[in-house]
């Protein structure tokens, strides 16, 4: 007998995040023919701006990476924890990888009033779970709790470190490959005699990058708050309680509110790792085209379906 | 996961493997015979609620069907806890220490959820064990993975546990159950409701 499930994928998620990867590999496709055509024009050797740009941008991301961990755990100053110091913590992340079938990262704690957490790393062997001594001292209940760290877990299994780092990639290499083309154009252009040319090309080449710089980084936002939502669905359906998860979100963004702000200006360059954004340019509650997280409302509305969806019932027992 | 999986950013929710419980009895036996260790009939399955009125019939629909067994003095009637972590906990009570009915018992309660289509709400099941000088020891089963590992609590208030007897015990039983291999993978089940 099949069992309809009620664990059924959010199809139009899916078809959106799909929608903002493509197009930012076809910008950056397109920009980098763009280049070659250029750079073909200029005779100067493509192949060769393109492959040092892949070089020292597929380097640098890679160490990001690689490192991220280790990068993330000392901006917050956080300190690994073990089992016998935080039993609780432990526990219920311990529940939470069994229930999930995954490897248990290793958990950290930050000294910061803040109520936040965050989870980092290069694979499954080599994350951090990282929760905010605001977040443990009792505001939220274990319920809440549990759901911030579901969510948390979620980004692991999804591998979003690894995502983001990779769409990153793609605009860092475009803005290497403007400033190599940009270059090679300074020393060699003069001397292969075409002084005219090379003036018209390098407004051109720096006007372009602007552009596809400024297309690459609203897709890059747009793809995180995809990333986002999905980690909130896998959340709220791994601990079965949307509503917790829900009321988690409410509280934590409440309290950055009341929180003053030279706490939040240190967290903002963490933010794209946060359970929710420690600095909201707008106003309570409003997404705008730049953040890295989507609104407190849409959240709170995509949380709501999955509860829907988890109270229906069986169709044998209509 | 796989490929499409990171890259939409969707997790699978992990169905339980339900069918290597029925390797238990024939392990009690031999756990018996090598060890002293024996069975004290209570067995339990744990799973995380879910909230809403669906999930709280679909549980009262299991208990009930429980009873029934209970009724023809076999067992004890269902005993329904909730631990400090959230998750639910059914214990069944058998009077004798044949493993046989409390298994089909427990089989029931999976076999209840997974129909009605909460199979990833699983967490394990526990099946308590003691041996002549009051030694506790559990088997605990992960569904997700479905293995087996063994618990032997020392002291619930400072968090002990025996690893000499887990790992004893786990010799003992490799070759009639699925060992879970990983040892990051045991973990302690303090408060178990049974044991």
């Amino acid at each position: 007998m099949a069992t309809r499930t009620r664990y059924a994928p959010d199809r139009g998620l899916t078809v959106r995040m799909t929608a903002t990867m493509f197009l930012l590999g076809l910008v950056f496709v397109a920009f980098v023919a763009l280049i070659i055509g250029v750079m073909a024009a200029a005779h100067v050797s493509a192949a060769a701006i393109v492959l040092i740009a892949l070089i020292f941008g597929g380097g640098s991301a890679y160490i990001s990476l690689f490192y991220s961990d280790k990068i993330a755990l000392a901006a917050a100053g956080a300190r690994e924890v073990t089992p016998q110091q935080a039993p609780e913590l432990h526990a219920i992340v311990d529940r939470l990888c069994a229930l999930a079938d995954m490897d248990k990262p290793r958990v950290a704690i930050a000294p910061t009033r803040m109520m936040n957490a965050f989870a980092t790393g290069r694979n499954s062997k080599n994350s951090v779970l990282c929760v905010t001594e605001g977040i443990m001292d009792g505001r939220l209940t274990n319920e809440e709790l549990e759901g911030v760290l579901a969510h948390e877990l979620s980004h692991v299994a999804h591998k979003d470190v690894q995502v983001m780092t990779v769409a990153s990639l793609l605009a860092i290499v475009a803005g290497l490959l403007v400033r190599f083309a940009f270059y090679s154009e300074i020393f060699g252009g003069g001397r292969r005699g075409g002084n005219n040319q090379a003036a018209l090309l390098i407004p051109i080449i720096m006007l372009v990058s602007v552009v596809v710089y400024a297309i690459s980084f609203l897709l890059i936002r747009l793809l995180s708050r995809y990333r986002e939502l999905a980690a909130d669905r896998s959340g709220a359906l791994l601990t079965g309680q949307p509503s917790a998860l829900a009321s988690a979100l409410v509280k934590v963004s409440n309290s950055m509110q009341r929180i003053p702000t030279q706490d939040l200006r240190k967290s903002e360059p963490l933010n794209a790792f946060f359970f929710a954004p420690a600095l909201r340019p707008n106003g309570q509650g409003l997404s705008n085209i730049f953040s890295t997280h989507p609104s407190l409302e849409k959240r709170l509305a995509e949380l709501a379906k999955i509860q829907r969806q988890l109270g229906e019932v069986a169709p044998d027992k209509r | 996961m796989g490929f499409l999986d990171v890259l939409f950013g969707r997790t699978k929710p992990v169905q339980p493997k339900l069918d290597d419980l029925f390797a238990l009895p024939s392990a009690a036996i031999q756990l018996q015979a090598a060890s002293g260790f024996t069975p004290t009939g209570s067995g339990s399955v744990c799973f995380r609620a879910v909230e809403g009125k669906t999930f709280t019939d679909i549980q009262k629909d299991v208990t009930d069907l429980l009873d029934m067994d209970a009724e023809k003095g076999t067992s004890l009637p269902v005993e329904v806890t909730r631990d400090s972590y959230g998750f639910t906990w059914i214990v069944s009570n058998h009077m004798s220490d044949e493993m046989d009915g409390l298994v089909t018992d427990l089989h029931a309660v999976n076999s209840a959820l997974v129909d009605n289509g909460f199979g990833p709400q699983l967490l394990c099941t526990l099946v308590a064990f003691r041996d002549e000088s009051n030694r506790r020891l559990a088997l605990v089963y992960l569904y997700k993975r479905g293995t087996f590992y063994p618990f032997a609590p020392l002291n619930e208030r400072q968090q002990t546990r025996d690893n000499t007897i887990e790992l004893q015990v786990k010799g003992l039983l490799s070759d009639d159950l699925k060992i879970e291999p990983d040892l990051a993978r045991w973990f302690p089940v303090w408060g178990a409701p049974g044991l």
